[in-house]
């Protein structure tokens, strides 16, 4: 039978993980003369160089009442800088098209930039003087402003949105963390010019910022490109203290009633950091719930035998300061408790039964399989090694991660998943007009 | 500024793309050169293009086919998207569920997509792989064998996926009602997704008809760009797909739209909006149809009026005049109906005239003087630096050519893309502008919160 081929070929394959053409990895680590550290992977195949980074503290540092602040600055930083005011800054940015974008986090402001390797010393140029000198205009703060205004209007159309929202902002209460990185109108509207010139002077520091490249470029002239963008920022940062927490609830399932054909589910309970020694294991045990796409416990329990739902998926969430896992699901209103209870019935069953060998195997081979796949593009590269130095993996951290996943063993998910998956612990959101929702689960509504 | 696209509607990137409904626009030939490109033909009519990248130890491979929604019949939209979903179903040699858990048991990830005019199905795995993927799509190319207990549950599956895109997004029931507004013939005005009616219709029996019409190797292009040698991925493809025999494909009828005679618009009121949006298209050659002569012209003009923060619209709708939050445009032309050239904003209040007429004059404006030789040039150096952008990316690459090639172009047409980009000249984009910037080949949509002073405020003349 073809089938039992196919199947066992499958099994073969999995074993000879060679690579035909490409090359390895090979991370440099580049200090500048000015003292600026980056990690470089040096690849000439296409002319162009990927830039990422980030500066520590993002959303849940603003200052009090003045959530969505970090995420305003983002929108800023390439509207205007030095003698540059945003149409010139644009300008220059377009006549040698140079990507050049921000973005903040609850824990990170980010950036990335993507230029031709001939226009590089131009857009490093360009990048230094946004973070030297960001020039927060009036006109520029105001378009922003409605910008963000208008963001939020939309969002506020969207189940999904609405239902997340709720679910952060009831977990971590008074914590920033329970605060949308877009703020609220309220807070949008208090954010005055001297608050962002705040989140620069305190946070782009030398000692507080991570830079990944890759592309066309080696690192001695990258060293001088890093000095054009970042020596000038002070050495040490000044950061906000905050505190590590965790989430909490009140009832077990919040109401958000709207009037549309399907209710759209934000679930999810306490996870774990990234530091946490159990991560690889909670990798592998999300998995075989409802991580693994059509794979997973969850799909094949709520999509394929019921039809309950076009998507079902659980994820790890880590913060720097909590840990979650959360998960999401849409099904129509009169069927929605209905999916609820399977997808209960899943977390308790893997929480009391474990997982199979199989399952493991199957686990490990995809997960180890796909690591790859995250290495398609310069700028998911640079990404990646962002993320690495974040977490403080290490140089070699690319080569050795395949074995911490094969390394994990059926009683160490079994464990983990009895410490994760408590159904009582699980707190969910509803956007919609659910019908037949458990009977055991306490319910308050919301507007 | 904020980054464009992640925010609002423009849809630029292969996931936006990849998740299915939109009729591909940016993923049209918006680059491609020196891509080195192999293209080879089976003798059974499948198309083959191989393209090396070597960045990372991983291939996609991409089964593209020459039928979209566009090819349903009365009665039965959805069904080209039904079948997508329905080819995940089972083989005469393998169980439902089995082709994907394959996949991910290799470390593969797998999906498809469907458009107007295409479905695509793909894999992302480690290189040597590609075998595995190909015998496996080579097999439900001619063997599916729906499972008929698997066809109640997907299509209770496809209607959540209908409730969660269109029915629970009031912008996407929006754009719904504009495509049947914008098309009087042209299947392009039924959602690919399909009428909610229609899909409690749709049963195994329908699949395997249309499957049986179009499916098959010489209604196909597999597309496969990553770390692996062109000469191999041949003789693996001659292995798997070339022992397939040729099928018998139904000829592809589309009504051809007539030409309109009056501007359309369309005012929607919904209850749930909080943000009003505002849009426009004009019917606009396409690859499929019109003047293809105009259609570099159409995607430098596109750059200059609506690319970027730099834009002619931006400058003057958002600076300046401050009417509306965000403006741009595009233009879908990798299409085999008609193609749109598309200004869309979002505006500062529900007051949407002053807006429109800021728009008007920005356009009439062009029209009356052209564009600068400073727009001329930013514009074609941002686009053909895009060329060199997409050559990033294996998966987007696969994409573009993909897109492309199922709608008729080749690889001939894609490698001088960035040459007719150059050559564009001033006369030309007036003359575009002028073809295409009328009134009456138009259709505005302008979609509200209810009025509270009007509460009848339906759709306006």
């Amino acid at each position: 039978m073809i089938r039992r081929v196919l199947a066992s070929l499958a099994v073969l394959a999995a074993v000879f993980m060679t690579s035909t053409k490409s090359r390895a990895v090979e991370i440099q680590e580049v200090v500048s003369p000015g003292g600026v550290i980056a990690w470089l992977v040096e690849d000439n195949t296409v002319p162009l160089i990927s830039v990422e980074f980030e500066f520590g503290g993002g959303g849940a540092e603003d200052p009090e009442g003045k959530a969505g602040l970090s995420y305003f600055v983002a929108g800023l930083l390439n509207e205007g800088a030095g003698d540059l005011d945003a149409q010139a800054y644009q300008t220059q940015l377009d006549d040698r098209a140079i990507r050049l974008y921000f973005d903040a986090g609850a824990d990170t402001l980010s950036g990335s930039m993507q230029t031709l390797s001939e226009n590089a010393e131009d857009a490093f140029d360009l990048l230094g003087l946004a973070l030297r000198e960001p020039r927060f205009d009036t006109d520029a703060v105001e378009r922003v402003r409605e910008q963000i205004f208008a963001i939020q209007r939309r969002e506020s159309e969207q189940p999904r949105r609405i239902a997340a929202k709720h679910w952060l902002k009831n977990s971590f209460g008074e914590h920033p963390y329970g605060n949308s990185r877009k703020g609220t109108t309220e807070t949008i509207a208090a954010i005055k010019r001297d608050d962002m010139q705040q989140v620069v002077d305190q946070r782009f520091a030398l000692d507080n910022v991570l830079i990944g490249v890759v592309g066309d470029i080696d690192a001695e002239t990258l060293g001088l490109l890093l000095d054009a963008a970042f020596a000038d920022l002070p050495e040490e940062a000044d950061r906000r203290p905050i505190r590590s927490t965790s989430i909490s609830k009140e009832t077990d399932i919040t109401i958000v009633s709207k009037d549309v054909p399907q209710s759209t589910v934000v679930f999810g309970t306490k996870g774990l950091r990234r530091s946490d020694p159990d991560w690889y294991t909670a990798i592998v045990m999300n998995y075989v719930l409802g991580g693994g796409g059509f794979s997973s416990r969850l799909m094949e329990e709520v999509r394929r035998k019921r039809g309950l739902a076009y998507g079902v998926s659980t994820y790890l969430a880590p913060r720097d300061r909590a840990g979650l896992y959360m998960g999401s699901v849409a099904t129509q209103n009169a069927r929605v408790g209905e999916s609820i209870a399977v997808i209960r019935d899943e977390i308790a069953r893997l929480a009391n039964d474990g997982i199979s060998e199989e399952e493991l195997t199957d686990a490990k081979t995809y997960l180890t399989g796909s690591y790859p796949l995250r290495f398609g593009t310069s700028d998911a590269i640079a990404g990646q090694l962002v993320g690495i130095q974040r977490y403080g993996l290490g140089m070699n951290f690319i080569d050795r991660r395949n074995d911490y996943i094969n390394a994990v063993t059926l009683e160490q998910v079994n464990r983990v998943a009895r410490r994760l998956l408590q159904t009582e612990e699980f707190y969910w959101v509803i956007v919609g007009q659910p019908e037949g929702l458990p009977e055991d689960l306490t319910q308050s509504l919301a507007n | 500024m904020l980054r464009r696209g992640r925010l609002f509607s423009k849809l630029t990137s292969f996931a936006a793309m990849a998740v299915a409904m939109v009729l591909s626009s940016a993923v049209a030939p918006q680059a491609a050169s020196n891509f080195n490109a192999k293209d080879y033909w089976l003798d059974n009519g499948l198309q083959l293009v191989v393209i090396e990248n070597h960045r990372a130890p991983i291939v996609t491979h991409m089964v593209w086919y020459r039928v979209g929604a566009i090819d349903e019949y009365e009665g039965k939209s959805g069904l080209a998207h039904f079948l997508e979903h329905l080819m995940f179903k089972g083989t005469s040699k393998m169980e439902p569920g089995e082709f994907s858990k394959t996949i991910a048991k290799n470390g593969g990830q797998d999906n498809a997509f469907t458009s107007s005019d295409y479905t695509a199905y793909y894999q992302n795995v480690a290189a040597d792989r590609l075998e595995l993927v190909m015998s496996m799509e080579a097999d439900r190319m001619v063997n599916l064998d729906i499972a008929e207990d698997e066809v109640a549950a997907e299509r209770d599956v496809v209607i959540e996926e209908r409730r969660s895109r269109v029915d629970n997004s009031p912008s996407a029931a929006f754009r719904e009602k504009l495509s049947a507004a914008r098309y009087d013939v042209h299947p392009y005005r039924v959602p690919i997704i399909g009428w909610p009616e229609d899909l409690k219709t749709l049963n195994r029996e329908d699949a395997m008809g249309f499957y049986k019409s179009f499916y098959g190797p010489n209604n196909a292009i597999v597309v496969v760009v990553g770390d692996v040698v062109p000469e191999e991925v041949l003789a693996l493809a001659q292995k798997h797909y070339g022992v397939l025999e040729a099928r018998e494909i139904a000829d592809r009828f589309h009504p051809p739209e007539p030409a309109h005679t009056e501007a359309r618009r369309l005012v929607h009121r919904d209850p749930r909006v909080r943000q009003p949006s505002w849009n426009r298209s004009y019917r606009a050659p396409s690859v499929g149809t019109g003047n293809k002569v105009h259609i570099p012209a159409l995607e430098v003009l596109s750059e200059i009026v609506g690319g970027g923060s730099t834009s002619r619209l931006y400058r003057q709708i958002v600076v300046e005049d401050k009417l509306a939050i965000d403006v741009g445009s595009y233009y879908s032309h990798g299409r085999l109906g008609p193609g749109t050239f598309a200004l869309y904003a979002v505006p500062v209040s529900t007051d949407t005239a002053a807006l429109e007429a800021g728009i008007e004059d920005v356009l009439a404006d062009i029209l009356e003087n052209g564009v600068t030789a400073e727009e001329l040039e930013r514009a074609k150096h941002s686009l053909t630096a895009s060329v060199i952008y997409a050559q990033d990316s294996g998966r987007g690459l696969a994409n573009i050519f993909g897109a492309s090639l199922v709608n008729g172009q080749t690889i001939e047409d894609l490698e001088a893309w960035p040459d007719h980009i150059a050559a564009v000249s001033y006369d030309d984009i007036l003359a575009a502008a002028k073809h295409v910037l009328v009134a009456e080949q138009s259709i505005t949509g302008i979609l509200l919160p209810p009025s509270p002073e009007q509460p009848d405020a339906g759709d306006a003349p």
